[in-house]
């Protein structure tokens, strides 16, 4: 490959890639009335397959493989191109693949489908209909994704390549306009008119604290210093969010382009990627990346001819939450213990060895070369007044589209839950969303209205945070929910100031108490004191949020807490210490069926008389329950 | 000029220079915030702020959380409050957050009545724990020849993973895991002893609460003062006369060696001997290896490496046999006054006394840990006997006054007994940074002109700072020096040495800052700069209130080369008085 000098190197790569990307833009745009067959008149068909992890591990990586040998053995190869592309977001049903020209969607697809799906669709021209998506609610077969319910209300800036190009060829990036950003930035603009540019667009920090981004490019373009660096923060660390791996996975050229431009911003010629060492398959696609931006001269010396250098080193994290806090982050990458440390100074002053450093998370790096490609005011007429752009969103728990999608700032939670995720797995009743990871809190049916943007977050008890989103159900119960992210904070602590090491593990033990029947009234108050200091009193963000997910089901389940603690129940029937155990002697046939399978051998009688539980014995295992055929053992 | 700033504090109205920490302007119009983590020894390399502990918070007006007074910049019109409602009550929660994770074992821990945390809770006016019962984390418990470590009495203030990396760059001890396991530690939860620690102490120095002690010889003590079959001989080094008073509520700075002799005498120590004596003999070794090393390298000897480095301080040859492996022939082959006293006292002294040595128990009143660990080194034993049985620290010296119900206050002075406690005003000064080189200098320049100095006052190689330096002019030849307290300090003259840039003829070394008398067996400074200062001032006045102060004018020094020893660097002083050095680095 030769070196790319000039934004018309960028457009030639463009133009030999132009029929190959038209196929799939087009399919992007209009659903083809006829469906593609190579034996019904289609001259080109690409097979897009999902090769993000959740995918690969239900062996996509093999459906592409054979879908590769199959078209070699009818020799196709030069009409049939297989594209192992990044995450399609609809991950609930994975392995994706995706058929153009015509869009066909199939999910849930296995190793044994593909022979179907080559010789009916690819080459006969008709779709395989048992594998294409079931509306929940119509029960109708949907080929087309855009006609989806998941899809229909997303918008893809941040994961706009990720189920489009193949991440391991630049080609397909540039082909999409990628590094025309970083061109036209050093070509024709200055690094203040840049920082201006990312002002202008009201782009705010993704990883949860919602900084404004151009802000922090003009803090650190301000500081004065021989060397700086640009860091990008690929330490996704909420229990459940996926949605910087599925960048990184689907689209590292983004992020290296981003980088670049920040780097030409604030005046630095040293990237860092800090990425933890679980995401292998992300590290492996940000090397190919960047060694293919190497060799264009997109990453090196003298980039598009200018006196402009930049170039990327990665620094591997060993997967401890704390170390998406800045501070902690960059001392991580020092090679030193990943603790927080005040703040002033900040990492603009005196980041990375002492030096001026930039730090940005991944999606808040993936928003920036569009917003250079369409201009600021594209980027700033979406969303909020004071949100702009899009989020990501790792959509799980109880709901039935479970998946990574992207709304604009401003879309109801509501929209988000029963729209795109066609709301509550099993019919069960809404009872609440989880949002912003462990730092987030607990939001209510009454807060489903709530446009999402940063500050209505906040407003409501939670924050943005970096995109978590966990719906949860009846069946939920919200003390053991703040059990959970509790344990996952005194877990993932790093142990240096006193209220977040030593108070939330007190708090965990409050809780423990509570949820084994052991709690009082005064124990509710002592939580929500000690709860209130720790917010006041930490060290860094993490210490000072995580209280929230304690603090936000005190405030909106109140009822639930007091029914542990004075009822000594669970509503939700889910704290085991908590439930007991009956069997109805009108109902109880005595077929000792329960008895037989009871663990703790709690269950006595005689055979064809009722029998009865001992509560010394019984471990609330539920197994009775599940065994008895007459309903006659219940629960409360 | 310098920037100020101008603040409201409470009621109070300060200005304060540009980068003034609230706290410190706080102290400047009598608000006094609590700390637990903090400190800050001006003046020395001591500073720790990691703002962990949370005790200092303060309000600052339009901030959204509280702020620690301990490491938040004064900005111009900042409006802090240190007592209100929601402060005080956070600083209370947190400390007993601390407080129930602490062993309620105050009355009978070693830090009892200075243990920083109980003052804490004293202030304040913990009655109640509120979070106790719950779990308390495990930590690990080690004693070493020098440092025991309670660790589940840490607070994990982290005052002494920085004086270990920061300050000393030993680095054996740092946190390791995290969240309530989170423990300080050497690397992979390695005992200390095989750790790169150097036993300088200085952790124990800085350790808030009981977590970081000595290891405790005066129960040992008092089994051997009760034998009748043993003869139990005491020296005690310079600086605990300049320290010993603070535990009797003394201000520091009071010099009480007669007091302090006479409380030995009074625990019943057969003699009680001072290694000021055998600092003396110390620089009459040491005086006579530089002036023989001075002399061949002026002589183009291209055998003999200059500089020569003093190596009195156990805790500095750990460090440079630990970490620089390399360089093992620098140093001067001196023991140090402890040893050397140990050396003489159980061979010339007892043979002259008659004692039979398994009778004669020789032990040290050390400012220093590290002593402790240098009387067990194989070196200094004989058939398996140290030369120095055991050593004190100025503290544990004064729990014995206490516990033998001596009235330290009221004694009278009493004078060291003979010939083992003779010494001059050189003997007295090696308990402050710059002390040794000085009291050489005496020597050496004395013996290499031939002629009597003017001002025995060097003045330029006195004071706290971390490094200094001076030059002399020996008949002509300009005798450059150096003097590094702390071993942070002591690194950066070795690296120098090591590139072949330094420019020293003879540096002087002590482990702490402020040399022995910063020491991590003396009374706890608390990180107050000034007691250092007063120890300090207090070994130079008595240095000028000596009618010797040369060391070679110490008649029992000179009687003891003309009847035993023959002269400085003889066949028989090298076999008492000298040592060698390991190679103890881990890789190589």
């Amino acid at each position: 490959m030769s070196k790319i000098t000039s934004p018309e190197d960028l457009l030639k790569i463009k133009n030999d890639y132009a029929e190959r990307m038209k196929l799939r833009e087009e399919a992007q745009d209009v659903t083809p009335a006829k469906v593609s067959g190579l034996n019904t008149g289609t001259k080109k068909i690409q097979i897009l397959c999902c090769s993000s992890v959740c995918c690969l591990s239900s062996k996509s990586g093999e459906i592409a493989d054979k879908f590769c040998q199959l078209a070699k053995e009818q020799n196709v190869t030069d009409r049939v191109d297989v594209i192992r592309t990044g995450c399609f977001g609809f991950c609930e049903k994975g392995p994706n693949v995706k058929i153009v020209p015509d869009n066909t969607f199939y999910t849930e697809v296995k190793l044994d489908d593909v022979d179907e799906i080559f010789k009916t669709h690819i080459l006969g021209g008709k779709r395989v209909d048992r594998l294409l998506f079931e509306d929940p609610k119509t029960h109708k077969r949907i080929p087309d994704s855009k006609d989806m319910n998941f899809y229909r209300k997303q918008m893809r800036i941040a994961l706009r390549n990720c189920c489009f190009i193949d991440p391991e060829d630049i080609k397909e990036y540039i082909a999409r306009d990628g590094y025309m950003s970083l061109a036209n930035c050093i070509k024709k603009m200055t690094p203040k008119e840049v920082i201006e540019v990312v002002k202008k667009s009201g782009l705010r920090g993704r990883g949860g604290a919602g900084f404004p981004t151009g802000m922090k490019w003009e803090f650190a373009s301000k500081s004065v210093s021989d060397v700086k660096y640009v860091v990008c923060n690929a330490d996704e660390g909420d229990p459940g969010a996926f949605m910087d791996r599925s960048i990184m996975e689907g689209d590292p050229n983004s992020i290296i382009e981003a980088m670049a431009i920040c780097g030409y911003a604030i005046g630095a010629e040293n990237g860092l990627v800090y990425i933890r060492a679980e995401y292998p398959l992300a590290v492996k696609r940000l090397k190919i990346a960047r060694e293919q931006a190497r060799k264009l001269g997109l990453l090196g010396k003298n980039i598009f001819g200018s006196n402009f250098n930049f170039d990327i080193d990665i620094r591997y994290g060993a997967g401890a939450f704390v170390c998406g806090e800045e501070t902690a982050l960059i001392h991580s990458m020092e090679g030193k213990r990943g603790e927080p440390t005040l703040k002033p100074p900040f990492p603009a002053v005196k980041g990375y060895l002492g030096k001026p450093t930039n730090v940005n998370n991944v999606e808040t790096l993936a928003n920036i070369p569009p917003i250079f490609l369409n201009g600021p005011d594209w980027f700033n007429k979406i969303g909020t007044e004071k949100s702009k752009g899009t989020k990501v969103f790792a959509l799980a728990g109880k709901i039935n589209n479970q998946g990574l999608v992207e709304v604009p700032m401003g879309t109801t939670l509501r929209e988000v839950i029963y729209d795109i995720g066609e709301g509550i797995k099993g019919g069960k009743k809404f009872k609440s969303v989880q949002t912003g990871g462990p730092s987030g809190g607990c939001l209510t049916e009454k807060d489903l209205d709530t446009p999402i943007d940063y500050d209505n977050l906040m407003a409501a008890g939670s924050i943005m945070g970096s995109g978590g989103m966990i719906v949860m159900d009846e069946d939920d119960c919200m003390v053991a929910i703040a059990k959970f992210y509790l344990e996952f904070i005194v877990g993932e602590s790093c142990g240096k100031c006193t209220p977040c090491r030593v108070g939330n593990k007190r708090m965990l033990e409050i809780l423990n108490r509570i949820v084994d029947g052991k709690g009082n009234m005064d124990d509710l108050k002592k939580m929500r004191t000690l709860a209130n200091v720790i917010k006041d009193c930490a060290l860094c963000g993490l210490g000072q949020t995580s209280p929230n997910p304690v603090l936000s089901t005190l405030d909106n389940f109140y009822d639930e807490y007091v029914a542990h603690v004075k009822d000594k129940t669970c509503p939700a029937k889910h704290c085991q210490n908590l439930l007991t155990y009956t069997i109805n002697p009108e109902k109880c046939q005595g077929c000792t069926a329960c008895a037989k399978t009871c663990p703790g051998n709690a269950i006595v009688g005689t055979p064809r008389k009722p029998h009865t539980i001992l509560p010394d014995k019984c471990i609330k295992c539920g197994m009775c329950m599940s065994r008895c055929k007459f309903g006659a053992i219940s629960v409360c | 000029m310098e920037k100020t700033v101008t603040l409201k504090i409470d009621k109070h109205t300060v200005t304060v220079p540009e980068g003034t920490i609230v706290l410190d302007a706080a102290k400047k119009v009598g608000v006094d915030i609590p700390t637990l983590c903090y400190i800050n020894m001006e003046g020395t390399a001591v500073k720790s702020n990691p703002t962990s502990c949370r005790i200092c918070v303060v309000e600052i007006e339009g901030r959204k959380n509280l702020a620690p007074a301990c490491a938040t910049a004064c900005t111009e019109g900042m409006i802090v409050r240190t007592s209100t409602t929601r402060v005080l009550n956070a600083r209370r929660i947190v400390a007993e957050l601390i407080l129930s994770d602490h062993p309620n074992e105050c009355l009978v821990c070693p830090k009892s009545g200075k243990c920083e945390l109980q003052k804490l809770a004293q202030r304040f006016n913990i009655r109640e724990m509120p979070f106790a019962g719950g779990e308390l984390s495990q930590r690990t418990k080690e004693v070493t020849a020098a440092i025991v470590r309670n660790m589940d009495k840490c607070i994990l203030c982290r005052r002494c993973e920085n004086v270990c990396n920061n300050v000393q760059t030993v680095g054996a001890l740092g946190a390791i895991k995290r969240g309530f396991n989170t423990m300080i530690a050497p690397a992979f939860e390695r005992n200390l002893a095989d750790s790169e620690c150097t036993y300088c102490g200085q952790c124990v120095a800085v350790c808030p609460t009981g977590a970081l002690s000595e290891h405790d010889y005066t129960n040992r003590l008092l089994d051997d003062l009760a034998d009748s079959d043993k003869i139990v001989i005491v020296q005690t080094a310079p600086s605990v006369r300049a320290a010993l008073g603070e535990e009797f509520g003394l201000p520091a700075g009071t010099l009480v060696t007669g007091k302090m002799v006479a409380a030995l005498k009074e625990l019943g120590f057969a003699k009680v001997f001072d290694t000021d004596f055998s600092a003396d003999l110390t620089i009459m070794e040491e005086g006579a290896e530089i002036i023989d090393r001075l002399t061949h390298f002026l002589n183009k000897d291209k055998l003999v490496r200059l500089p020569i480095l003093t190596s009195c301080c156990p805790a500095w040859v750990n460090f440079f046999e630990k970490q620089f492996p390399d360089m093992l022939d620098i140093p001067s082959t001196a023991r140090s006054p402890q040893q050397m006293f140990g050396s003489i006292a159980k061979t010339c002294w007892a043979e002259m006394m008659g004692i039979p040595k398994e009778k004669l128990i020789c032990v040290s009143i050390m400012p220093c840990l590290a002593k402790k660990y240098e009387c067990s080194r194989e070196e200094f034993k004989k058939d398996g006997v140290p030369d120095v049985d055991y050593s004190l620290s100025t503290r544990e010296l004064a729990e014995l006054i206490k516990k033998a119900n001596i009235n330290f206050n009221s004694l009278p002075d009493e004078d060291f007994d003979q010939p083992l406690g003779e010494s001059t005003g050189a003997g007295v000064i090696f308990g402050a940074t710059g002390g040794v080189l000085e009291a050489a200098l005496r020597t050496v320049y004395e013996v290499y002109t031939k002629k009597k100095l003017a001002n025995i006052n060097f003045t330029e190689v006195r004071g706290l700072d971390g490094i200094k330096k001076a030059t002399i002019d020996l008949n002509g030849f300009p005798l450059h020096v150096g003097i590094a307290n702390g071993l942070g300090n002591a690194r950066r003259l070795l690296e120098e040495i090591r590139t072949g840039k330094s420019e020293y003829h003879v540096i002087e070394i002590m482990a702490c800052p402020g040399g022995c008398i910063g020491g991590g067996g003396q009374p706890q400074h608390h990180g107050n700069v000034e007691i250092l200062k007063a120890r300090t001032a207090a070994l130079y006045k008595e240095d000028a209130n000596k009618k010797l102060r040369k060391s070679h004018e110490n008649p029992y020094i000179v009687k003891l080369y003309e009847e035993y020893l023959g002269k400085p660097l003889s066949e028989q002083a090298h076999k008492l008085l000298h040592t060698h050095y390991f190679n103890r680095a881990e890789n190589e």
